[in-house]
């Protein structure tokens, strides 16, 4: 699984990976927020945990078709299927590349553009912490649904149709442990309910995943 | 939808055996079949499975790996070695450095081969191993097969239109071609 894990962490970084592009996303479309709906802070302040948020899963969702997609095509997805890895854990170490080149960067740069957007200081930890144990949850439910779209024509946007509504829950309570933060309310309840999220993710779907890659790989 | 019926052989450690057959007979789906990658409609496959490597005719090279990284990736996913010896065997020595992406079609082959001598599975299943290679190519490929695969106990089924020069039985499949009626009606093919 490590081997799998190094090779792809090192093609997403090497020319053409793509790294930085869900990054650079996130990025955009947080800055283009002011443009829209105005500088005043109260404003911007209000509403910048829910604009980190979906602008995270976006950006999240930007790079998902990639995951299968490149090994579909070149053929390395039977070659990988018949290796002494179990599919259970091919997914797992799919998801983990994912969330490590797409998820991290996102939870690194968060608070940086928490800043464009007036969030207050107090809000910044519990931003963190949500977008820390919500990506996760973002890129196993991703994987999954690459799984099931791989080598569709125009699977992309299929993907997408089948994974937003997975990722509402995760958005909910993601956004609302923000803004409690925000607000200096308790944030721990929704914290858990996304870490509860996170761990059935990770418990479950690579079994998903792999039972949907086995009847695509058909 | 069957594409073959009554399809039945074994083989002993240290025997190879070619497929034979026109294009869309079946020979990558009975690969494919016997590799684990789909499920036998009925019947059995025993003693491949996790002693069974495939190769398809992609090779599944990435072009932002070098030759080495390639063939480290598939030690390290094996968990076995890589050694000297294989670089030697398929003329790799002085690609090792040189990204995949920037290989010929030929060469590149030669590293998709090279995966096998790496992952030292005791059971290949290659489909059409030898696409692309020129005869000089094929000749180590074929000496590969039967120096350090076939002559060490290992088993070959390979589906090719080639000579491969090593004198191994071979299996016609045109006769366990599933009948029409089997393979369901015009209608049915679109369901």
């Amino acid at each position: 699984m490590r081997a799998l894990l190094s090779r792809d962490l090192r093609l997403a970084v090497r020319a053409g990976g793509g790294f930085g592009l869900g990054l650079a996303f996130f990025l955009i479309v947080v800055v283009l927020v002011p443009f829209g709906v105005g500088p005043e802070t109260a404003i911007l302040a209000r509403i910048a945990p829910g604009i980190l948020w979906v602008a995270a899963l976006l950006a999240a969702l930007l790079s998902l078709d990639r995951i299968f997609a490149l090994d579909h095509e070149d053929g390395s997805l039977p070659l990988l299927a018949t290796a002494p890895l179990p599919l259970e854990m091919l997914a797992l170490a799919k998801a983990l590349a994912h969330w490590i080149t797409t998820g991290l960067p996102l939870v690194v740069a968060a608070p940086l553009l928490g800043i464009l957007l007036h969030l207050p200081g107090t809000a910044m930890p519990w931003l963190l912490v949500s977008l820390a144990l919500g990506t996760p949850a973002l890129s196993l439910i991703g994987t999954f649904g690459a799984a099931l779209t791989v080598g569709l024509r125009r699977g992309g946007l299929l993907l997408s149709l089948i994974v937003l509504p997975l990722y509402v829950p995760v958005l909910i309570f993601g956004a609302e442990a923000a803004r409690r933060g925000a607000e200096g309310l308790p944030a721990t309840t929704p914290l858990l309910l996304l870490a509860g999220i996170g761990l059935g993710c990770a418990a479950l779907l690579p079994f998903a995943t792999a039972a949907a890659l086995r009847v695509t790989l058909r | 939808m069957p594409v073959l019926t009554d399809v039945s052989f074994r083989l002993a450690p240290g025997q190879g055996l070619v497929l034979r057959g026109a294009n869309g007979i079946g020979k990558t789906t009975l690969l494919r079949t016997v590799a684990g990658l789909q499920p036998p409609l009925s019947g059995r496959v025993e003693g491949a499975g996790e002693r069974a490597g495939y190769a398809s005719h992609a090779d599944g090279i990435k072009p932002a790996l070098t030759v080495t990284e390639t063939l480290q990736f598939w030690a390290d996913l094996y968990r076995s070695d890589l050694s000297e010896e294989v670089f030697d065997l398929f003329d790799l020595t002085d690609l090792r450095d040189r990204p995949a992406g920037t290989l010929s079609a030929g060469q590149g082959r030669r590293l998709g081969l090279a995966r096998l001598a790496v992952i030292s599975r005791e059971v290949l299943l290659l489909d059409e191993p030898t696409v692309s290679l020129d005869a000089f190519s094929v000749k180590r490929f074929a000496t590969f097969l039967r120096d350090h695969h076939l002559a060490r106990g290992g088993i070959a089924v390979i589906a090719t239109h080639i000579d491969l020069g090593l004198d191994l039985p071979e299996m016609d499949l045109t006769p366990y071609r599933a009948a029409p009626e089997a393979r369901g009606g015009s209608d049915e093919a679109f369901l």
